[in-house]
């Protein structure tokens, strides 16, 4: 079973993106989970999501502690020792900033993936929501699924004209995403 | 029956399955207010209706209290209804949930397992359906999301039933299962259809209708009241046998079943065990596998209904075993434990004078994690094998 923990605040769509992957690895043919960790629902306010699949049903509702990856969707926290907390060995991060990472945030991190997530949101969007671009980006960095799956998991969230847009953006973070290795 | 399966897979919510549920059940009146952790089944079966999927009336109510004096009046007119709360919003229906009952209202509802009090405390927890424990309604308890929609429908079946008529309560815990996305079976419309036919088929039960008068609801004085009252509880009695049989049912048709008023899980030759509710089951099952690996004799009993509490099956399910943990996301204020625990301590002489620890975890959002429950089946064990326990612990705050 891989598991994958999201660090957003409320408002950048981590709870919707923890989802759009679940959809997408259930149509790749694996079983998969996801739910967020939130208290009331207020914009700016911190929010994890946690995301599971494996062969296997599912069958723990339980928080999670020991991610293989994580998703940064807000730049604010990339240095806070807390979003790293429990991280595996070989862990993979998937970051939304601007600036590049120049040190080894953790230890554990034997490869990331930084994308600009919230300027291609903004230029494909309209709106500087960084959640469907990341997908894009964690699906190249991870090859754990394919580019097509969360697009077609993305046709159940959106529609029309919006839908082409988060297609877009997605498509972009696939390709402008930069990978370090360590 | 046995009919060729039909369902669709989408992955979806504990939210959306609930209303899945409600809207392949076809009800005619739906009346909700929204509130964290349920508004998804509001916004879910109003997009239902905007998009002709549900021709339900759908009020729009001004509070909890209005929406359940709406269903129950819908329902003892004949309709078929749903309405959905949580916490301080079941606390503001609360004196209408007992008219209801009272009316042998056959209304379903999903109650999303919230902390109490409600207006701070935005968190999971199952205090809400432990303070509406004595209304008089069925309660039942899913552990995921395909068992969120699989019980609303199996109760109307158990609602509606004329040897019943009950409401029905759906429990599932707030934030763990409202908001877990996963891959749910949808059945087919018409699968759905056929498997409610049967309620069509039973003699009709007492209507109002205008212009013509119809005493109902427990009121009166004396012998009356305590009839109605006696007739309730039998009803609830006989509501017992009756889940099994319609789960029995719901897996002829649908190729799931999950074993009635409980699930058993490798308790056949199991030496100690744990008594387990909602998503902290499907935890425990993961547990007891890899615990089963090491050759430790465990198993779990699920509790899916509440009320009425199993009895019967309970204490054959634990009859012989060493020692039992008994698992709360709630407690019990005038005892010192949780209040599943409590209970099944008034079937101690049936079940035998054996160790019985009860753990109250959970609350206020806590995670039941595979390393508390690790801790509990070790205390378990080790009460089996004569040493000394603690018979109360709160595991959150032993760390």
């Amino acid at each position: 079973m891989i598991e994958v923990r999201f660090h957003g605040r409320g408002g950048q769509g981590a709870v919707t993106a923890a989802r759009i992957l679940s959809n997408a690895f259930v149509r790749q043919g694996k079983f998969s989970s996801s739910f967020p960790m939130f208290g009331f629902e207020r914009r700016g306010a911190p929010v994890t999501a946690f995301m599971r699949f494996d062969e296997n049903p599912i069958r723990e509702k339980t928080q999670i502690y020991n991610p293989d990856c994580l998703v940064v969707l807000d730049p604010s926290q990339r240095n806070s020792p807390l979003i790293y907390d429990g991280l595996k060995p070989n862990g993979i991060l998937i970051l939304n900033s601007a600036k590049p990472i120049k040190e080894k945030p953790h230890k554990h991190l034997s490869r990331a993936g930084i994308v600009d997530a919230e300027t291609i949101a903004s230029e494909e969007l309209g709106f500087p929501s960084p959640n469907t671009c990341i997908l894009g980006a964690f699906a190249a960095v991870t090859g754990w699924i394919g580019l097509d799956y969360i697009f077609s998991s993305l046709e159940q969230y959106f529609s029309g004209d919006i839908l082409e847009r988060n297609i877009r953006s997605a498509e972009r973070g696939f390709r402008e995403m930069g990978v370090i290795q360590w | 029956m046995n009919m060729k399966y039909k369902g669709e897979m989408r992955t979806i919510t504990g939210n959306a399955a609930a209303a899945y549920g409600a809207m392949l059940c076809r009800p005619d009146v739906v009346a909700l207010y929204p509130i964290t952790p349920q508004t998804e089944v509001v916004e879910q079966l109003s997009r239902f209706s905007a998009d002709g999927l549900l021709d339900a009336e759908m009020v729009e109510v001004e509070g909890e209290n209005s929406a359940m004096n709406i269903v129950a009046a819908a329902a003892i007119s004949g309709g078929r209804v749903f309405t959905a709360s949580s916490s301080w919003g079941l606390a503001f229906m609360y004196d209408a949930l007992l008219q209801t009952s009272g009316f042998r209202a056959p209304v379903v509802m999903v109650n999303v397992n919230r902390e109490m009090p409600g207006i701070l405390a935005v968190s999971t927890g199952q205090q809400d359906m432990i303070g509406t424990r004595d209304v008089g309604w069925i309660q039942i308890i899913a552990e995921d999301c395909q068992e969120i929609l699989d019980l609303v429908i199996m109760a109307y079946r158990l609602a509606e039933d004329f040897d019943i008529q009950v409401p029905v309560m759906v429990n599932y815990d707030g934030f763990y299962l409202s908001y877990l996305s996963e891959g749910v079976n949808i059945p087919a419309r018409e699968e759905v259809d056929v498997f409610l036919a049967p309620l069509k088929e039973q003699p009709e039960r007492p209507k109002l209708v205008p212009g013509g008068p119809l005493g109902c609801g427990t009121h009166g004085i004396e012998k009356g009241f305590v009839e109605l009252r006696y007739k309730h509880c039998a009803a609830m009695e006989r509501a017992k046998n009756k889940f099994d049989e319609i789960d029995r049912l719901f897996g002829e048709s649908f190729e799931r079943s999950y074993g009635g008023q409980i699930e058993e899980y490798y308790m056949e030759d199991a030496e100690i065990a744990l008594l387990a509710s909602g998503s902290a089951s499907g935890t425990v099952k993961k547990v007891i596998d890899s615990k089963r690996k090491h050759g430790l004799k465990i198993g779990l009993v699920k509790l899916r209904m509440f009320r009425p509490f199993p009895s019967e099956r309970l204490s054959r399910a634990f009859r012989g075993k060493k020692a039992i943990g008994v698992i709360d996301r709630s407690i019990c204020f005038g005892w010192d434990c949780g209040p599943i625990y409590m209970e099944l301590r008034a079937l101690s002489s049936e079940i035998g004078l054996i160790p019985m620890m009860s753990f109250i975890d959970g609350l206020a959002n806590m995670d039941i994690s595979i390393v508390h429950i690790e801790r509990m089946i070790d205390s378990v064990y080790a009460a089996s094998q004569g040493k000394p326990y603690q018979r109360v612990n709160w595991v959150i705050l032993e760390e």
